[in-house]
């Protein structure tokens, strides 16, 4: 007789090959053209900022796994280079070292171990790092590196559009006048602008959707509902009064809103489950967006937006659960 | 072009995925795999009661001879597959994995009973009346062949006040690797043919429908040529789309109707039959011969000759892996039926029964699940469940044993088609939960 050992499990007895490492491995690369953007546009700084936020958020993930948890340290997974990553993108590039470890660790401690790890964090981990960073070192977030290429431009410098956007209008230019010594929405696009590290450049950032979504990694739902919402919003107003408010096209490309439709709203573990969900869950981001930007003290408000609905997450998850098949009406005949 | 035309054709519209086909004995023919020297038929091959054993050791049976006659409505006659002598009378591990009875027979010569008709040509006639079609479908055992096993009288007899328009002939084969049913179709399109106005017939119905995946071009080609003889069956070519030969879905695609929660295909007047079913139908009135054989299709990435076998029921699946050069270095599962809804056998010696439609050698790199992850909350389980139900969740309150909500949120209507497990990004085993959860309710509901 054979003496063959046979498996004996239940059915499903075959895997579709798309796991949670492979996963993470393609966002990361849907992020580096991004990334390399940003070192091009910034130096060394964006290297360093990068580097220091992934093995610092890799770093905290071990510690609090070996020693707090005491479990299998998680960092194989891939999650924490990605939060590190995006902590990242989400900050300038000068940012002081010890500040983006002060992120790392509340993003990973905070944001996402202390619920209890990968899946379980009601809120964006990165963004609760940079928003703690935001109230925490104002002066240095809000500090915008000049770029090392020699760009031709001079407005995008010191201030990030939206910012210098909402000074002059509190000092009451008219938007047109403001916008004449700002680079064009081309510029904006292909990534000539001051912002955060990875937040620059359209094109690079749309590079990473389209691979994410020849992945099959997410779905159109949550970035196009957002960006939509964003454009539909912000032009009404601009039609309204355009001496007031900015073009629609001015608002998406600028102060993260591909970022955080892209990479930060689309987090599988802090959106929702059903396409309907999404749908809701993006044009809710995008009206507090629109809310904050037009209305609110801060000049961008993308992560605060993203924040808000990820508490609203559950109760949007209740309330767009799938329609259980057998309960359409019998159209018998 | 062809991408656009394959989304035009039917499908169902909740969930689905779509698992590599590796339809890899596709090509080849129907062989009559030679009489094995012993067969082992277990008289519980199917949904229902058990039927009574009406033979002893020592007796001499032919082939077609009745050996367990059905007890009540819901359960099915059992033949001898064989001539011979029946030797023991005992507990064997069937494919279920469970030890039930089977009546071992001993093989001496091939003596049919005379009053089946061993010819081949075909008999389109149909004298029968309804109930008397009924009536012979019952006597010859026939159960559904597509996996479940159901008595097939059952779903002719149609109870008052239920008014079935529609028939459905479910040649889908959506499992991958399995092609039984594929070479049926190319290769007795008549008898599918005559089988299906037999059991428009016998449900008094004037439609039938074939319904076929796009993957099958050749049997689609086929059955829609043959069919132009026989009126009122028509052939639908649907998108690949995996469970689309459940029941449900293939009423879904084909008519657009949804069986209601824990309601049956009359309920929305269709009635489904798997076309391995039909063929044996067309046997069983028009021949007078019970079904005591089937096709089974072996196959695996390593299998020497990928193929489809003309089986006597009770032989053991040792004989088909040797008939198909033998078993693969490093095999490290064999699965009865397909990769999806398939049940891993813990032993080689065990029998084939009505409902085998193959056996799939799985090599050892893949027959061992991954490393799971936690649960990421992507949503792909709820986006891949066809009966539109929230799998994660089902998973957890099958675990936490939580009856009262597992039914609220119909854990009851699970098909167990296995499509969460199957895309679940973090391997987690969300099927196994789910079934546990589905027993759980089952029993709770027992007690009360």
């Amino acid at each position: 007789m054979s003496t063959t050992l046979l498996t004996v499990a239940p059915s499903p007895h075959i895997h579709q090959e798309l796991t949670v490492p492979q996963i993470m491995r393609g966002v990361i690369y849907a992020m580096l053209p991004a990334l390399a953007l940003s070192v091009y546009v910034f130096g060394i700084g964006a290297v360093n900022v990068t580097v220091i936020a992934i093995v610092s958020c890799a770093f905290f993930e071990y510690l609090i796994c070996t020693y707090l948890l005491k479990t299998k340290s998680s960092v194989a997974d891939g999650s924490a280079i990605i939060t590190g990553m995006l902590l990242a993108f989400n900050v300038p590039s000068n940012l002081p070292w010890y500040i983006v470890v002060i992120g790392s660790a509340v993003a990973i401690g905070i944001g996402k171990m202390s619920f209890g790890g990968l899946g379980n964090n009601p809120f964006n981990p990165a963004l609760v790092g940079r928003v703690f960073l935001l109230i925490s070192f104002p002066v240095q977030m809000t500090s915008w590196p000049e770029p090392v290429a020699s760009w031709s431009i001079d407005g995008a410098t010191g201030a990030t559009p939206l910012g210098l956007l909402k000074d002059g209008l509190r000092v009451g230019d008219t938007v047109p006048a403001i916008m004449n010594e700002m680079p064009s929405n081309v510029d904006f696009l292909l990534g000539f602008q001051g912002g955060s590290l990875g937040e620059m450049s359209g094109v690079a950032l749309i590079l990473g959707l389209i691979y994410m979504l020849y992945r099959k990694i997410i779905t159109w739902h949550i970035p196009i509902s957002m960006v939509v919402t964003i454009f539909i919003l912000t032009g009404l107003f601009w039609l309204i009064n355009p001496e007031k408010y900015a073009d629609p096209v001015f608002h998406i490309l600028t102060g993260g809103v591909l970022l955080g439709a892209i990479f930060m709203a689309t987090d599988y573990v802090t959106s929702p489950f059903t396409h309907k969900g999404m749908l809701i869950f993006g044009v809710g981001i995008g009206i507090i967006t629109v809310l904050i930007r037009l209305f609110g003290a801060y000049p961008e408000g993308v992560s605060f937006a993203i924040l808000i609905m990820n508490a609203f997450v559950p109760l949007i998850n209740r309330y767009t659960k799938p329609r259980r098949f057998g309960n359409k009406p019998v159209t018998n005949g | 072009m062809l991408f656009d035309l394959n989304n035009k054709l039917k499908t169902f519209h909740k969930g689905g995925v779509h698992p590599p086909e590796h339809k890899l004995s596709e090509h080849a023919a129907i062989e009559e795999l030679p009489l094995p020297r012993q067969v082992v038929i277990p008289i519980f091959q199917h949904i229902g009661k058990p039927p009574k054993i009406v033979v002893e050791r020592g007796d001499e049976v032919k082939v077609g001879q009745i050996i367990a006659v059905h007890e009540g409505f819901v359960s099915s006659n059992i033949h001898s597959s064989v001539s011979g002598k029946v030797g023991r009378i005992d507990e064997v591990i069937d494919s279920s994995g469970f030890r039930r009875m089977a009546v071992n027979v001993r093989v001496k010569d091939d003596v049919w009973d005379e009053s089946i008709d061993r010819s081949d040509n075909l008999v389109t006639e149909i004298p029968f009346a309804p109930k008397e079609i009924v009536e012979k479908i019952m006597e010859a055992g026939v159960v559904g062949q597509g996996g479940a096993a159901f008595p097939s009288h059952v779903k002719l007899s149609v109870p008052e006040g239920k008014h079935i328009d529609t028939l459905i002939i479910n040649g889908v084969e959506c499992e991958p690797y399995l092609t039984a049913d594929h070479r049926l179709m190319l290769e007795r399109p008549h008898e599918i043919m005559v089988g299906t106005k037999i059991l428009m017939k016998a449900l008094g119905v004037d439609r039938a429908i074939v319904g076929i995946e796009n993957n099958k071009l050749d049997a689609i080609e086929l059955i829609e040529k043959v069919s132009r003889e026989y009126d009122g069956i028509s052939v639908e070519s649907l998108k690949v789309q995996y469970p689309q030969g459940g029941e449900k879905q293939l009423i879904e695609a084909l008519l657009g109707r949804e069986v209601p929660s824990g309601g049956l295909p009359m309920d929305v007047g269709a009635v489904v039959h798997n076309v391995g079913t039909t063929y044996s139908v067309y046997h069983a009135v028009q021949k007078n011969k019970p079904l005591i054989e089937r096709v089974v299709t072996v196959t695996g990435k390593k299998v020497k000759k990928p193929a489809n076998y003309m089986v006597r029921i009770g032989t053991s699946v040792t004989e088909l892996i040797e008939a198909s050069g033998g078993l693969p270095e490093n095999t490290g599962k064999i699965v009865s039926g397909g990769p999806m809804m398939g049940k891993a056998l813990g032993d080689m010696d065990v029998p084939i029964a009505k409902a085998t439609s193959g056996i799939l050698l799985i090599p050892t790199f893949e027959s061992k699940r991954s490393e799971v992850y936690n649960c990421v909350r992507c949503g792909k389980c709820i986006e891949a469940c066809p009966m539109g139900l929230e799998p994660y969740h089902l998973m957890l309150l099958g675990k936490g044993k939580n009856t009262d909500e597992a039914k609220e949120e119909n854990i009851l209507d699970c098909i167990e088609c296995g499509s969460c497990s199957f895309i679940c990004p973090s391997n987690r085993p969300i099927l196994d939960y789910i079934r546990f959860g589905k027993s759980s309710v089952r029993k709770a509901e027992n007690n009360q």
